[in-house]
Formats: C-alpha cells, structure tokens, sequence
C-alpha cells in the first residue's frame, strides 16, 4: 500500500476579498480545509493617524476620530472630545451631554445595523443587507440633520457638541424609534431561528470567559462569552449614569452568541435614547467659554473680543495644561480609547488610540484553530471588523 | 489598593488622578511587577488595554513606555509608566497576557523599541521592508519614499518622497504669551551705551 503523505497549504485569503472585511491580508495554513494557523497581516489601510494627530491642534484632531472606525464615527470623537475635556478640567453642560448620549446610541444601532447583515451575508444570507440599508440611511438623516454630514460628522467637539439639534427634532426621533422595535423584530425573524444562520454560526468560533479577558477582549465580544461588561455601566461617562439600561450577556461566546447580544444591545440604545429624550433639557450645548469654544458668528459681527477669540481659536486653538489621560468608552466593537500626552502647547504631544479591533482581530488565530476555512469568514464577521480602527 | 501597590518592589512613584492610577516602575523587575499585578486578589489587574510609548528626543531616557492594564473585578484601570534609552531593550510580557502579543509588536514597528523574548517581533503597521520608525519625533511627517504605479515598467515603484511645496508646519503660538518679562529690543539699550 501506499503511503500517503498529508501536506499542508498554504492560501493567501485578501486583502482583496469581499469577506475580509476591508483590506485583511490572511495567510491561513490548511490541512485539507482545516484550519491550522490563521496569520493576519494588517497595516494594508495605515494612514499614520497618530503622527498626523500630533501636528494638528486638539479641534483639528477631531475629524480625524470619524475617519478610525467609519461606521461609527461619533462614538470615537466622544472618546477624544472626554480626554481633551478631562485635561482641560471642564465639564460640559448638561444638554450636550444628553445630545451625545443620543447621538452615541444612534452609531451604535447604525454600527450594528451594518455588522448583522454583513455577518449574515457572510454567510449566505443576502436580503437583511437591503433591509437594513435602507434602516441606516434613515439614522443617517439624523446625523445630517446635526452635523450636516452623513458620516464625518466632527460634531463632539472638547467642549460640548458643534450644534443644538434642530427645531422638532424630538418628535421626529420619537416617531422614528417608535417604529425601529418592529424592524428589529423582522429582522430577527428572517435570522434568528434560520437553519443556515445558526448552523454556520452556532459553536463556532468560541472564546471562554478567562481568554476573552486574556487577549483584551471589550464589547460585544467580551459579554458573548459571558462576562457582564460595559463601561457605559461600570464606568459611565456623560449622561449614562442618568439612564436605566440593561447589559446583554451570552453564554457561550460563539459567533451566534455575538449576533445575539448585538441585537439586544439595539433595543437597549433605542430604550436609552427615549429616556435621553424625556429627561433632555433646553439650555447651552457647549461650555460657554470663548478661550475654548467659539464665538458665535452674531457676536462676531458685533464684538471686537469675540472676533479675537475666533481668529485665536482657528489659528493657535487653545493650550491645554500639561499631563497624560486616558478616556475609554464603550464604542459599538468595545473599548475605545484615547492616551493623551499633553505638554502644555496646542497641539496634543502624543495621541494613542486603543482600537478595540486591534485586540479582537490578533484572537482570530486562535479562534479559528481546527475550523473550516468557510467558518473564517463567519468568525471575522462575527467579530465586527473594520479596518479604519484596526490600521488607524 | 494604594497601599498595596506601593508593597510591590520596583514601583516607584503612585500618583492617583481621577479614577485613573499612575504608576512609575523600574524596567528590571517589569515580569515581577506584572505577575504581582495580576495575579495579586487585592489587586487581579487580568487584562491588558495598551502598550503605547512616548518619545522625548532631548532626554537621556529617551522613551516613556506605557502600560494601561485594567480590573474587571475592581473597576479599574491603571498607567504604568517606564522609561527606556534609545538602545535599550526591555523584557516582553507576552507570556503573562495573551494581547500583549501585537502590542509590542506594533511598538517596535512605530518606535523601534526592543522586546525581549518576544515570540514573534516583526513589523505590524508600515509596509513590507519599511524603514525607520515612524512615530519617532525625529521622523518627517510626509515620510520617506512614496509608492506609485509606473506605466512604463508596469508595477508599483517606490521613489524619495517628491514635495511639489516645501513641508511647512505653522506655529501660530502668540509671542507674547508666556513670554519671560523680556521686550524685543532690550537687548540693544543694556550694551555699550
């Protein structure tokens, strides 16, 4: 008899591929279609976003933020907008928080309206993409109405937010999360029970309580295996400490667990964002001091000083004291967070930004160990990448 | 947890800030340090957010090295802070956090510092046969070489970096703020007359 000797291949996977998820380049060594070792190689979208950082002042960082993760932009400018105001010392007044409790809501069901589809037509489903499209274009009228720009909106700004909300805005959110509980529910049952969904998803993939925490795990991915964790809660920021919610929690930390909790962390947004709504209050939507904030453009017209403030604000910016800070939030995909090295100019020293993909995508490797190659892109998807935030 | 921090040898200096713990700690006994950290139950620092660094060029320890762990079970999150020479390498803690993996790599990719026993130590962010470490203060912004396709020899060329403007960086700092009682001028009328 012959002896047959087993060879393992090796499959370059991207970083030209529709279930990379962007620009992952994978080297995956197969032995028959069994997964041996998954070798991402990321870096393909490094933009040098830090670098850039550091020769822009601490208003014209901000845009930067919406331009990491490009699905949820406003929660990434919350995390700078909490660390520049944490070394100014500065609180900002109580309706800007609430406008961006909501507005950091709003990206996080846009973020997860965008991750279930495409989780789900990586594996094989293609009509919950055309229906939440058209859910998302909707939120994004919202970010339009605020910021006027769909996606890069550099709307919180260190300070408060740029603009009030528009007149009868209010209702207009109301009636529209009134009618997103029943979108969901559609949604749910095109996936939820669907043989080919759990089939391809349920027990892959699978990530234990203690090696979540190992390998920096945050969000979704974190509570799917299990542990109760959310900085909204543990460590709330902003108006959260206002708002009754509940934290989603899986059990077994596979790819149907992470669905699961991402559903259920959109009915809780929409269940915050209504509270938000009810408690919000008339009053200034940025701290009122022009040495930070500008003036606005009818006091400019009239006041010598506030001219001043202007030209000083969009050319120097302004100084924040020296120091260090680290401000996290609780982004769609996990932990975001920004280190702030200030040294005392207008320009931040050092900016490092913690992706939370980046610690999710360096556990791929081991969660696709003794797995199909199919189930990589089931895995991938799964676990919410984007690119933007993990090359930065 | 101060208090039980400070009881750890080779931490140097603990600051608290906010909910935020600062930390200084000698480069020798980081493994120690690290063990202690997470595996002390008072303390059960498990996971690990960041591993950054911070260049100051003037100094004779060149680089800050930060570390930001966190404690799901106490809530909080923690700096450590230590400072490394140009040269100088330091112990890896891939064995004692799992994340610290690409961590470290991507430290030395940006800032070219050295992990020791590091399983894996390659370039994470810039391009395949990069040079230079970017995040360096020393490093030009607009970089070295510049990739484009090249119709003639059809396929991608790297060049210098070509600047149609020459790199200008402004500093609209006011003159006048922080100034040290000092008039343009005052030097002329203390000379000779």
């Amino acid at each position: 008899m012959k002896e047959v000797e087993l060879n393992t291949t090796t499959i370059n996977f991207g970083p030209q591929h529709p279930a990379a998820h962007g620009v992952l380049r994978l080297v995956v060594e197969l032995e028959g279609e069994v997964v041996q070792r998954a070798e991402p190689h990321i870096g393909l979208l490094h933009r040098g976003t830090e670098k850039l950082i550091e020769y822009k002042t601490y208003l014209q960082a901000v845009p930067y933020f919406d331009r990491l993760d490009y699905v949820s932009p406003m929660c990434q400018e919350h995390a700078f907008a909490l660390a520049t105001e944490n070394l100014l010392g500065i609180n900002v007044p109580e309706r800007a928080k609430y406008i961006r409790v909501i507005f950091a809501e709003i990206t996080r069901i846009l973020n997860h309206l965008l991750n279930i589809p495409a989780y789900a037509a990586d594996i094989g489903a293609v009509t919950p993409f055309l229906w939440c499209f058209e859910e998302r274009e909707k939120l994004l009228e919202f970010h339009e109405a605020v910021s006027g720009a769909r996606f890069h909106a550099a709307y919180f700004r260190p300070g408060g937010v740029h603009q009030d909300m528009p007149e009868g805005m209010d209702e207009k959110l109301f009636d529209h999360f009134k009618t997103l509980p029943k979108f969901i529910d559609d949604l749910e049952s095109l996936l939820t029970n669907n043989r080919i969904l759990r089939q391809r998803s349920v027990d892959i993939g699978i990530i234990s309580k203690s090696e979540a925490i190992e390998w920096g795990c945050s969000g979704p991915v974190l509570r799917s295996a299990g542990v109760a964790w959310d900085l909204r809660r543990s460590q709330p920021y902003d108006a959260y400490d206002q708002v009754d919610f509940e934290v989603p929690v899986g059990k077994n930390g596979d790819c149907f667990d992470r669905y699961l909790v991402r559903i259920e962390e959109m009915r809780q947004s929409i269940s915050i964002i209504n509270q938000c709504l009810n408690k919000i209050k008339p009053g200034p939507i940025s701290i009122e001091d022009n040495k930070i904030t500008p003036p606005k453009r009818n006091q400019m017209k009239k006041s010598m000083e506030a001219l001043i403030h202007h030209f000083k604000l969009f050319t120097e910016g302004y100084r924040v004291p020296a120091g260090q800070v680290y401000s996290a939030v609780e982004a769609p995909k996990g932990e975001f967070g920004v280190y702030l090295v200030s040294d005392g100019s207008s320009k931040p020293y050092r900016c490092k930004i913690r992706a939370p993909g980046f610690a999710h995508l360096q556990t791929l490797d081991h969660l696709s160990k003794g797995h199909l190659m199919a189930d990589i892109a089931a895995i991938l998807g799964s676990l919410d990448i984007v690119f933007g935030e993990i090359d930065r | 947890m101060i208090k039980f921090l400070t009881k750890i040898d080779g931490i140097n200096n603990v600051l608290e800030n906010n909910n935020l713990l600062e930390i200084e700690f000698e480069k020798n006994n980081i493994i120690k340090i690290f063990n202690e950290l997470r595996d002390n139950t008072e303390l059960y620092f498990n996971q690990l957010l960041d591993i950054t660094a911070v260049d100051y060029p003037s100094r004779e320890f060149r680089f800050d090295l930060i570390y930001i762990l966190q404690s799901l079970t106490k809530n909080k999150k923690i700096i450590l802070k230590t400072f490394i020479k140009e040269n100088e390498n330091i112990e890896s803690i891939t064995n004692i956090h799992k994340s610290a993996d690409w961590y470290e790599r991507e430290c030395y990719d940006l800032f070219g510092i050295e992990f020791i026993n590091h399983p894996d130590l390659r370039r994470i962010m810039t391009d395949y046969n990069f040079e230079g470490y970017p995040l360096r203060k020393d490093f030009p912004l607009t970089g070295h070489t510049e990739v484009r396709y090249d119709d003639l020899e059809k396929k991608v060329i790297y060049e210098p970096v070509k600047l149609t403007q020459e790199f200008r960086n402004f500093d609209s700092e006011s003159p006048w703020e922080g100034m040290e009682n000092k008039l343009f001028g005052d030097e002329k009328s203390t000379g000779e007359n």
